[in-house]
């Protein structure tokens, strides 16, 4: 028998995805690292959506297409953060997140 | 018929000369500016006589009486149906005669002024101070409606007020200018309210549409002014009351006078012109205007303006006699006299009999403005020459100023009473009034006349006799062909005004008025005008110690009139003990501490607050980042598990 896995499954990998680019936000300093969590996040949804496509709505492509939508914004997304890190990086001569701090102002 | 362009180019002339002088004076007309003003209000007052001319012998009569014509009339500010801010032109006698007075008296002032003021720091300033205030006298003279008056009266305050500080760097001057405004304001707000009982009442603000409706006892109007009342009196009678607080407060009426002797801080002409011929007659010409109104209130408010004429007549005339400083003096005499215009007009009849005290309130008003006006110039030429306002300064001076002494002396004639000068023929219709109506005021304008003799003759005694003249330095003439030709002129009208057949053209109905003459009548007043002058010749033709020895010898009678009576520190001690106290400081409290504190109140708490939630924006992202995942959750847990 093959081993099909189920959307509880993919659930549980989307959720462990989620939280993992979760925790990698939050406790990272480097940039690139932070940008790298998010797009972790940003793929846990995607497979979410992925998985209730195939397993609830199986005849329909409306999650195929969010998710191709997500990755193209993710791909801008990532475009202009790293844009916004290089000039960063310009200025501090660092990608740490604390040299930011100086922006609320 | 008359022309509107003649007649609005009048006041409009003054107006142009005062935008010209202000905005480029300074800058470049900076010597030329007395020529440029006395142009144009020359060019005024040969359209004033014109006008004048025209109206009592061309087309003013129609059947016998004068007309009240409006010949121009633009809706201004229209409030209802009715009511409305008219800008008009009313042409009648009153203010025809006001047109030529005040014209004329103005041009005098500017012609003397070229030279009286001549090196001024702001000469133009002054001119265009000058054409202000004689654009707002002449529109309020010609004013068709009751807004219209209130605006421009307000405007002659305005002038006055900048005149009398015209040397702003005196605080006596700045003080001064405060204090009429101040004053006159506060009498205004009575005028205010009285225009608004006057105008509800009668649902117009037309002059003459409001005299029509509140004057004909079967009119709604009228029916609904008497039955209104408020303690007691009807809502005609307080109407009228309140406006006349505003007319006693510009005319210097006992007791809103404090001002006018203060005022004299302002250049000598401007005494003349402001403080002596116009503008302070506004309020007579206010009550002359409404005086139908004013005649057929019950009770009686002409009955308070008799009273309230004659004594601020007899109180001035009694300080005028302490009094040191010339133009005090004339301050005082001022006063006195605008007294005797206003119990004219108290003792006046409307209806039945022809009434007398109207033609001889305007009567005098018209004498009264020229020697008025005389005397003022003539002190001015006086200061100009020995630089100083106290008579002690003065003494022997009628060799050295000639001109000034001659004209001075037919002013205080025709002021005292003397016949033939000008002053003879109005006052004795004023007490031939009085005499008709009141006793009591007739004797009181009796003994004022007297005192008023005596009190000009101490002044031109004590100038131009009692002890010589101590020459120092420098020598200098009168004051040159500028400043001596109005004496001369006003003198002549001084001396011969009084022959006008005033009745002729001026009464309250418009019918002419047969002028009376007693000759019987006229014995007693003149006796006791002769009896102050030879009083005063023997106390100041020479110096000696006669009136000081008098003065000790009168006691606190003396010391209270030389003190003005203490009314100022009356003023003084309501103002700063009484309501500054009870009123002023707990009003300054409840400011301070509830409004302030309210105010504070929420400010602090704002700023507390926020002080505390600042450091929520730390510029961290991951800390941002945790908010928002908190908050998430929050929700999530809110949705799913509280909210079904």
């Amino acid at each position: 028998m093959t081993l099909e896995p189920g959307l509880y499954h993919i659930l549980f990998i989307s959720t462990a995805l989620f939280f993992t680019g979760v925790y990698g936000f939050f406790t990272r300093r480097n940039l690139i690292t932070m940008l790298m969590s998010i797009e972790l996040i940003l793929n846990s949804v995607n497979l979410n959506f992925i998985a209730f496509n195939k397993y609830v709505w199986p005849g329909q492509l409306d999650g195929l297409f969010f998710t191709v939508f997500i990755i193209a914004i993710a791909a801008a997304e990532a475009a202009v953060a790293i844009a916004i890190i290089i000039n960063l990086y310009r200025s501090h001569q660092s990608i740490d997140v604390d040299n930011a701090e100086e922006l609320k102002y | 018929m008359p022309n509107a362009t003649t007649i609005a180019l009048i006041p409009l002339l003054p107006l142009a000369g005062f935008l010209l002088l202000g905005l480029f004076g300074r800058k470049y007309l900076k010597t030329s500016s007395g020529i440029v003003g006395t142009a144009l209000l020359l060019t005024s007052t040969i359209l004033a006589l014109y006008t004048a001319y025209e109206y009592f012998f061309v087309y003013g009569k129609v059947n016998g009486i004068y007309q009240q014509l409006t010949p121009l009339k633009i809706t201004w500010l229209e409030f209802s149906k009715g009511v409305s801010i008219d800008m008009g032109l009313m042409i009648d006698p009153i203010s025809v005669m006001m047109l030529v007075v005040v014209t004329l008296v103005s041009l005098m002032v500017h012609i003397y002024s070229i030279g009286y003021m001549k090196g001024e720091e702001r000469f133009s300033t002054y001119y265009a101070f000058l054409g202000l205030f004689t654009f707002s006298m002449l529109g309020l003279v010609l004013s068709s409606n009751i807004f219209q008056i209130y605006i421009f009266w307000e405007l002659v305050g305005v002038s006055s007020f900048l005149l009398i500080g015209y040397y702003y760097s005196k605080p006596s001057a700045v003080a001064a200018s405060k204090k009429a405004f101040i004053v006159t304001r506060f009498a205004d707000l009575g005028f205010l309210i009285g225009i608004l009982i006057l105008s509800y009442c009668s649902g117009t603000l037309d002059f003459a549409t409001l005299i029509q409706r509140l004057t004909s006892p079967e009119s709604n109007e009228f029916k609904t002014a008497v039955t209104y009342s408020f303690l007691g009196i009807s809502a005609l009678s307080w109407g009228a009351a309140l406006v006349f607080i505003g007319g006693a407060g510009k005319s210097a009426m006992f007791p809103l006078h404090i001002w006018l002797p203060d005022a004299m801080e302002g250049p000598t002409p401007v005494s003349a012109l402001i403080h002596a011929a116009t503008m302070v007659v506004a309020g007579v010409y206010l009550v002359a205007r409404l005086f139908p109104v004013f005649a057929i209130t019950t009770p009686a408010v002409l009955e308070i303006i008799g009273w309230v004429g004659a004594i601020s007549a007899i109180i001035a005339a009694v300080i005028a006699c302490t009094q040191t400083d010339i133009k005090r003096v004339l301050a005082y005499s001022t006063m006195s006299q605008i007294g005797y215009m206003m119990f004219a007009l108290g003792v006046a009849k409307y209806g039945a009999e022809p009434a007398l005290g109207y033609t001889a309130s305007m009567f005098h008003l018209f004498t009264h403005a020229m020697f008025k006006a005389l005397l003022f110039l003539g002190a001015g030429a006086v200061i100009h020459y020995v630089h100083s306002n106290e008579m002690n300064d003065m003494g022997g001076l009628r060799k050295y100023m000639p001109i000034t002494h001659f004209t001075f002396l037919i002013a205080c004639l025709a002021i005292a009473g003397v016949p033939p000068f000008a002053g003879f023929f109005s006052k004795e219709e004023i007490l031939l009034a009085a005499y008709q109506d009141n006793m009591a005021i007739y004797w009181i304008a009796l003994i004022t006349s007297g005192i008023t003799a005596f009190y000009m003759f101490r002044l031109y005694f004590t100038i131009f006799w009692n002890k010589p003249h101590h020459a120092h330095g420098e020598k200098h003439g009168e004051g040159g062909f500028v400043m001596m030709l109005p004496l001369v002129i006003l003198g002549i009208g001084a001396a011969a005004a009084g022959f006008i057949p005033f009745g002729e053209y001026v009464s309250v109905d418009g019918r002419p008025l047969a002028s009376h003459f007693h000759l019987q009548f006229s014995i007693l007043p003149v006796a006791l005008g002769l009896a102050g002058i030879l009083l005063a010749m023997w106390l100041y033709f020479k110096q000696n110690d006669k009136p000081a020895k008098l003065a000790s010898s009168l006691g606190g009678l003396y010391k209270a009139a030389y003190h003005k009576f203490y009314i100022d520190e009356i003023y003084l001690f309501v103002t700063k003990k009484i309501l500054f106290n009870l009123v002023g400081r707990p009003a300054a409290w409840f400011d301070r501490n509830i409004v302030d504190g309210f105010i504070n109140l929420t400010g602090n708490t704002t700023q507390a607050v926020s002080e505390g939630i600042k450091k929520i924006q730390s510029g961290k992202v991951q800390q941002y980042a945790i908010y928002f995942l908190g908050g998430v959750i929050v929700l999530a847990v809110l949705f799913i598990y509280i909210i079904k």
